[in-house]
């Protein structure tokens, strides 16, 4: 199948008269249409080395651009925008500001894996997105994603107890976000859910909200985990060129 | 018939304690009625699921690296089943990680001092899904002799998801030919759901994604995701999805409902465990395998099948 993708040229690149003549010529409308020339002097020379620096973003330079990437992915399907190898692109060259045209929707890669199943080259081009994802983020361009949010919500959980549960997950991620819990479609989900139920499992799963599920002995893990976390933020934010510090993922 | 699979670790994972309970039920009942022993891991912890794969794919390495310890060095077992998508590839990945890549082995290393347990040695142990399990086990002939209430006449969509199949090369033992299983058209959960009499539909979404990575980040895609997959299995006549992953499972079950609420768009098709399935069809109750503990109502259809 072929590859459908957006042309280079903005809409707003187009110009074209209503009513305009030249030398005696009536060239309005469609044949005056001219596009403004597209000169890019803001290279960021840094940027491949920067994404390359993050996990997941590690075979960036291996890409050849063959666009496998975008015709599996299920979210290109629907939004034509959300088109991995065109990112890479931009990444390769330096086209910051490009890039920062997407910065909004590049979070909602979904992990499905398809691009690396099919990329001939081993980019694991879904790991480049959650590395551009993270990028944007560590630099600011925009505020922490639901998803990434969602991300640290249980990774506390797991780095807290070695375990997570689903219901508090769900709390805290709603609450994190500002949104309510009380969304109509997980209303009527519970609703559902709990029409079935025998007594004895609801209780539970009530008590499992109180007692949360930890692993045994998970302190010293715990510790080990959080001291490599702060390793590794204070890592990844030198090579960002930010200000060396350790950010706080919590 | 492979001996190996008839005792095996069992990594169930945080999801099967919680809104997976049924599949845990189930995936318990279906090994004790075809005589095959489950010991669960001792004191494991979470895979680290995709959550922290975002945060640092290594750390995801060292959890997983930590419950196939457990399995192997402490309670001395060669295989660990985990019926879960997510943990199954999350522990073949750190088993791949560990094999090739000596900057993950290091930090495991590291990690697993601190905290004052083995450190796990790639090779020390074989990670396979429910679908192995069973498959190599028991195999559709042992299944069809052990069938008491044949599925015929229940038309199946098996919906096997991302995580089982890709990416490909953590997965070292599928694609090999004969008995192995497919990456790009699996066919494990066909197999066996056919032995046990269901009519299996023809179905080209088995590996599409159903969007669980943002079931709540990012509700809308996972729901035109899920809309696509349960539309795909009504058009082939399917009345039942069968599943293999609590995250697709619970991912289905929401945006069916979510697809009803927000996009006005309703389906009928049921959702159920591939392990429910085969619970009914070798005699179990549905309650023993946990019908009630989904959200999506499966009852009244299998009574009607003569099923429940």
């Amino acid at each position: 199948m072929p590859i459908h993708e957006k042309s280079l040229i903005r809409p707003e690149n187009l110009h074209s008269q209503e009513n305009l003549t030249i030398d005696g010529v009536d060239v309005s409308g469609h044949w005056s249409t001219f596009i403004e020339p597209r000169v890019v002097t803001d290279y960021n020379e840094n940027l491949e080395d920067e994404i390359a620096a993050l996990p997941g973003g590690e075979y960036i330079h291996r890409c050849w651009q063959c666009g496998s990437c975008t015709n599996a992915c299920p979210v290109n399907a629907i939004n034509p925008d959300f088109n991995p190898r065109f990112w890479i692109y931009l990444v390769r060259l330096g086209m910051e500001d490009e890039l920062l045209r997407d910065k909004d929707i590049i979070w909602q890669c979904v992990s499905c894996n398809k691009c690396t199943y099919v990329c001939p080259r081993d980019v694991a081009p879904e790991g480049v997105m959650k590395a551009t994802a993270h990028w944007l983020e560590l630099k600011g361009h925009r505020p922490k994603s639901p998803s990434i949010l969602f991300d640290e919500v249980f990774s506390e959980q797991v780095f807290a107890t070695g375990k997570i549960e689903e219901g508090r997950i769900i709390r805290d991620f709603f609450k994190r976000t500002g949104q309510p819990l009380m969304q109509d479609w997980l209303v009527e989900m519970v609703k559902r859910l709990l029409s079935g139920l025998p007594l004895k499992l609801m209780m539970t799963m009530g008590l499992a909200t109180l007692f949360r599920p930890r692993t045994r002995g998970w302190g010293p893990a715990r510790a080990a985990i959080e001291e490599y976390v702060h390793e590794k933020e204070a890592e990844q934010r030198r090579a960002l060129g930010l200000d060396g510090s350790a950010g706080d993922i919590e | 018939m492979n001996g190996k699979y008839k005792k095996v670790a069992y990594y169930p994972g945080c999801a099967l304690e919680g809104s997976a309970h049924a599949y845990s039920r189930s995936t318990k009942a279906v090994g004790r009625k075809l005589g095959l022993d489950l010991v669960e891991v001792e004191n494991w912890n979470c895979c680290g699921a995709m959550e922290v794969k975002n945060i640092d794919p290594k750390l995801q390495t060292y959890l997983s690296s930590r419950v196939m310890s457990i399995a192997a060095n402490e309670m001395k077992f060669d295989v660990v089943m985990a019926p879960c998508n997510g943990c199954y590839h999350n522990l073949k990945k750190a088993e791949y990680d560990l094999a090739n890549d000596p900057d993950s082995v290091a930090v495991v290393e590291r990690l697993s001092t601190k905290a004052g347990h083995e450190t796990y040695q790639a090779g020390d142990i074989e990670t396979i899904h429910a679908l192995d399990w069973i498959k190599h086990s028991i195999g559709e002939a042992g299944l069809r002799e052990r069938v008491k209430n044949s599925l015929a006449g229940l038309k199946v969509a098996n919906y096997y998801g991302c995580m089982y199949t890709r990416p490909r090369h953590i997965f070292p033992e599928k694609d090999q030919g004969g008995d192995s299983e497919s990456t790009l058209e699996p066919h494990y959960m066909d197999d066996l759901l056919a032995a046990a009499g269901a009519e299996i539909v023809a179905f080209p979404l088995k590996t599409a994604c159903c969007g669980g990575a943002h079931t709540l980040s990012d509700s809308d895609t996972s729901t035109k995701l899920v809309i696509n997959i349960l539309r795909a299995a009504e058009l082939n006549g399917a009345e039942v999805i069968a599943t293999e992953c609590p995250t697709c499972h619970s991912g289905l079950e929401m945006h069916q409902i979510r697809a009803e609420k927000r996009f006005d768009i309703k389906t009928s098709v049921k959702i159920v465990y591939f392990t429910q399935l085969l619970g009914l069809a070798l005699g179990l109750s549905p309650r023993k395998v946990g019908l009630h503990e989904n959200v999506s109502d499966s009852l009244p259809l299998f009574k009607e099948k003569g099923l429940a």
